[in-house]
């Protein structure tokens, strides 16, 4: 696995063509270091001219924001602007809709602008200008349901392309009944993540799996890694562990493709 | 000519209108108790929403039964009301249906009115099944008692009434059920009325044409105090609504300032405040009250016409927690109302040691929102309850410190390290040997 660090790159005197924000979960959560690596061995195969940021990446800011601590979502954002100004950075994909939806739409105004694309948006357009092909392989004939992170979906509008990958695998994609649009958080957001739920009834994330265990999956996709963790959370409450995967986009792509 | 109706007539017109101007002024100002907020940008794109949402009902179809029957009553409302046209003219002059010299179109204008008319009655009294005999849910949150659920009631029963109304109206006047032009609802109620004599139709026809303007007039003073505003407030809501993406919040700029100051290496910590600034009161960080939400925040409040589609698609409210969006637009319309009331009283606002967090919006209910988006989704006029939300939390947090345990952790961690778990920033790209 090959993985240069901006510092690395910038030593050599060269510039990525992206640069891939890991994020907080994709660095240090057992789970999500899966996907990160997943989505890095794609990256490989396909050629595709990459860097990270390494140690000198932070966490973005989004759930001290989400939280209300709008003074540390800005102290965390301006110091992030500086390192990826300094490096002058155009393109960042990253493979946490966190990340995503808060450096795409609440750095422009302090300072950073750049183009950031959700890791499924990248991966869709290498197989559009065909430098990634992707078979079925071992999900052929599998039935996948795709969970909407909301932060890529609702907030974002992204949600073709995570469907558009999982149609390449051959599988059958079988829809929730909230979907899209009207998709049903995991119940991570907002700093729920960091946090016991508030008193009620049901936890979130099982009245969302249970509804995604309804459409009868061999696997469930998601592209978030908090998604991610909710999701398996539920089905293991479910007793359902032998039965349905909680995979991400890019495992199932690197999967597919035996890397 | 007797001109005692002529004048009776002119001043209820005047006085229904007139209080219902009184009331418009007292709502404009209620909203402009809010902070400023551009949004004067981008015309296009908000002519089109309005066009699209207010004007098409383009979300309200999202649900097709209870979005099919609404736009009957919508349309049943718009083109029905032209007849209002008439009845004032008529009402003022003691003219009889002054616009019958239309002849054809006129027939013509008047069925349409009919068949509108019991298209209205028809689809009200399913919107009664639906929340009385189907009872469902969303209509039957705990928030929607008492007035909230009367208040539907009312407005239902107002329209089955000035519907019923205008077609007993038509019904009895005799001499346009003669003409036999478009009437063709109306002829079939003519039955009922055949055994009593001329001079009985013609007063039960002027009391239901007395009552159906009187209604309207009632009906629109009515609206003030009702959750059904939404009628006119759909237009100015949908047309200054967010057009930024929905995950976009908005970034503090009294915070920016802050921050900037922190990082520059020149900054003078000792420095002097500027001259006078030590009469300016800090701008206060997220919101406590109404007056610290923003104008189009509270437009919002008297805007939501309390549907409940994003409760029902709440998952938080799903889950049987304490939050629920609708809850959050009725109190903070509720505190409005209350603040209001209150300068209304006293020519400007008096302390009255309330505020609607902890008097009427509990942290309980704005900690359990994931921001997921649902609710300004699902929203057919585009109400931000999210934005209210946010605020709140952010007034928690930076002004009174008041995040839980778990959450003070998770941002200590960001502070020291980085990131929202307690690992070592140096070891961020230790995955990569792994």
């Amino acid at each position: 696995m090959n993985v240069p660090t901006m510092a690395e790159m910038a030593a050599q005197g060269k510039q990525p063509e992206v640069l891939f924000w890991v994020g907080c979960a994709g660095s240090f959560d057992d789970r999500a270091k899966k996907i990160t690596k997943a989505f890095v061995k794609i990256l490989n195969k396909a050629n595709v001219e990459f860097a990270v940021l390494g140690t000198e990446e932070s966490c973005s800011g989004d759930p001290a924001k989400r939280a209300g601590n709008e003074f540390l979502f800005q102290m965390q954002a301006m110091t992030n602007i500086e390192v990826l100004n300094a490096y002058e950075v155009k393109k960042i994909v990253t493979a946490c809709p966190h990340c995503f939806n808060t450096l795409k739409n609440e750095y422009p105004q302090l300072g950073g602008n750049y183009e950031v694309v959700h890791h499924t948006e990248l991966l869709k357009s290498l197989i559009d200008d065909g430098r990634l092909t992707i078979e079925g392989g071992q999900f052929k004939g599998k039935k996948i349901t795709f969970h909407d992170p909301c932060y890529l979906g609702r907030a974002n509008d992204v949600y073709e392309a995570p469907r558009a990958l999982i149609q390449k695998l051959d599988v059958e994609l079988v829809e929730m009944k909230r979907c899209k649009t009207n998709g049903l958080c995991c119940g991570a957001g907002g700093a729920q993540m960091f946090k016991e739920p508030e008193k009620g009834t049901k936890d979130i994330n099982v009245e969302r799996t249970e509804e995604a265990i309804d459409v009868k999956p061999d696997i469930i996709a998601t592209g978030c890694p908090f998604c991610n963790t909710m999701m398996t959370d539920g089905v293991k409450a479910k007793n359902k562990e032998t039965d349905v995967e909680v995979l991400d986009i890019a495992e199932l792509i690197a999967n597919a493709k035996d890397l | 000519m007797n001109y005692i109706d002529n004048i009776v007539f002119a001043i209820l017109l005047i006085i229904g209108v007139g209080f219902f101007a009184r009331n418009v002024k007292k709502l404009i100002r209620n909203i402009k108790l809010g902070k400023q907020l551009d949004r004067s940008d981008n015309s296009t794109a908000r002519w089109k929403n309005m066009a699209m949402i207010a004007l098409g009902q383009s979300k309200m179809v999202k649900r097709p039964i209870a979005g099919a029957l609404h736009i009957i009553v919508y349309v049943g409302f718009i083109i029905i009301n032209i007849e209002v046209i008439e009845i004032i003219i008529d009402g003022l002059f003691g003219t009889h249906r002054v616009l019958s010299f239309l002849g054809g179109f006129y027939s013509f204008l008047i069925a349409s009115f009919e068949i509108l008319a019991l298209l209205v009655l028809v689809s009200v009294i399913v919107f009664w099944i639906r929340r009385m005999v189907l009872k469902i849910p969303r209509f039957w949150n705990k928030e929607m008692k008492g007035f909230p659920k009367n208040d539907a009631l009312y407005i239902l029963y107002f329209e089955m009434v000035l519907m019923s109304l205008f077609l007993i109206m038509n019904a009895t006047d005799v001499p346009f059920q003669q003409a036999d032009a478009g009437n063709p609802i109306s002829q079939f109620l003519v039955p009922l009325f055949e055994n009593f004599n001329a001079g009985t139709l013609f007063y039960i026809e002027r009391t239901a044409w007395w009552l159906h303007i009187a209604g309207i007039l009632v009906f629109l003073n009515y609206l003030y105090y009702s959750k059904h505003l939404h009628i006119l407030l759909a237009f100015p809501n949908t047309y200054f609504a967010n057009l930024n993406p929905k995950g976009k919040l908005n970034n503090l700029e009294a915070v920016t300032n802050e921050v900037k100051m922190m990082l520059d290496p020149n900054a003078d910590p000792f420095a002097a405040a500027p001259e006078g600034s030590e009469e300016e009161i800090p701008e206060k960080f997220g919101a406590s009250d109404v007056a610290d939400l923003n104008w189009v925040q509270l437009m919002n409040a008297y805007t939501c016409t309390e549907c409940g589609r994003c409760t029902s698609a709440c998952p938080a409210n799903i889950t049987g927690k304490e939050l629920s969006p609708r809850a959050i637009m009725m109190k903070t319309r509720d505190r409005l109302e209350e603040v209001g009331e209150n300068i209304n009283k006293n020519g400007e606002f008096k302390y009255d040691g309330k505020q609607l967090l902890n008097d009427f919006i509990t942290p309980e209910e704005i900690w359990a929102c994931t921001s997921c988006n649902a609710c300004v989704e699902e929203c057919p006029i585009n109400i931000d309850p999210l934005s209210i939300i946010i605020d709140l939390r952010r007034y928690l947090v930076m002004e009174q410190s008041a995040a839980s345990q778990e959450l003070n952790m998770m941002m200590m961690n960001i502070e020291n390290n980085g990131a929202p778990w307690q690992y070592n920033q140096m070891d961020r790209l230790n995955w990569k040997d792994e």
